[in-house]
């Protein structure tokens, strides 16, 4: 997990398009320039930083069931509850299943776990759009790779 | 007064907070009820899951940005409720 780059997933574990869900993994740094500033002298991951990595988690799935060809956007959190603090180091495991696929837009619910304690969980929409730029699939394939996502695979389908 | 309509009406009303009152068959959902395209996004969940159905929103985006149909067609109720009975009886066929 890189805080300030905004890669806040690790690895997925696991990607199923069949039942519609997928768990990835990430690891919190002990030192980010972020903690220095959420809070000095008393480290904590940001709560928005826990629902961005809940969304990119969810985003995955629905770029996979996308087949890779279109690129969710955030559009709306609902029912976030943030539940306990998460700190430096902390081992984090994330699951996202689709509620709903709608036309041009999906919605899924997702939650966060560590050490089996249930850490937050919200319920997140997304448009679903043409990729702006090839820069922009360019960087998404190169991303997923680097967290275990084969590009056009279709695991445990 | 149709069911799909009452059905669409309660869905707006509950969804975003319209009172029900003002909510009628010649409603057009964004020039009149002020629905914006995310909040469409929520009624458009609940009509999916009411009626079984999915509504083509990216379809019909595009013919109105192409010239092709009016927001009229789309977003004026009557003419919304008649297009999910469409899709309701194409799913049945």
């Amino acid at each position: 997990m890189r805080l300030e780059y905004f890669q806040l997933i690790d690895r997925i574990v696991d990607l199923n398009l069949a039942d519609r869900k997928i768990s990835s993994e990430a690891t919190l740094p002990t030192t980010s320039t972020i903690f220095e500033g959420h809070f000095p002298g008393y480290p904590l991951m940001p709560g928005v930083l826990l629902i961005e990595a809940m969304a990119q988690t969810a985003g995955w799935l629905v770029v996979a069931l996308n087949r890779y060809e279109r690129m969710p956007f955030l559009a709306a959190v609902k029912e976030a509850k943030l539940r306990t603090f998460v700190t430096p180091g902390q081992q984090l495991s994330i699951e996202a299943h689709l509620v709903h696929d709608g036309s041009g837009f999906a919605i899924t619910e997702a939650k966060i776990r560590a050490d089996g304690k249930l850490i937050c969980d919200a319920t997140l929409t997304f448009r679903i759009v043409d990729f702006p730029n090839t820069e922009m699939v360019k960087w998404m394939r190169e991303t997923a790779e680097r967290i275990g996502l084969t590009v056009g695979a279709r695991a445990n389908v | 007064m149709s069911s799909t309509f009452e059905s669409i009406a309660n869905i707006i009303a509950e969804t975003c907070d319209i009172p029900r009152d003002s909510i009628t068959p010649a409603s057009h959902a964004i020039n009149d009820l002020g629905i914006d395209s995310l909040d469409f996004l929520d009624i458009a969940f609940a009509i999916d899951k009411a009626f079984g159905i999915k509504l083509p929103l990216e379809q019909w985006t595009q013919e109105v940005n192409d010239g092709k149909a009016t927001t009229d067609q789309y977003f004026v109720l009557k003419n919304l409720s008649a297009r999910i009975d469409e899709l309701v009886a194409a799913k049945g066929a």
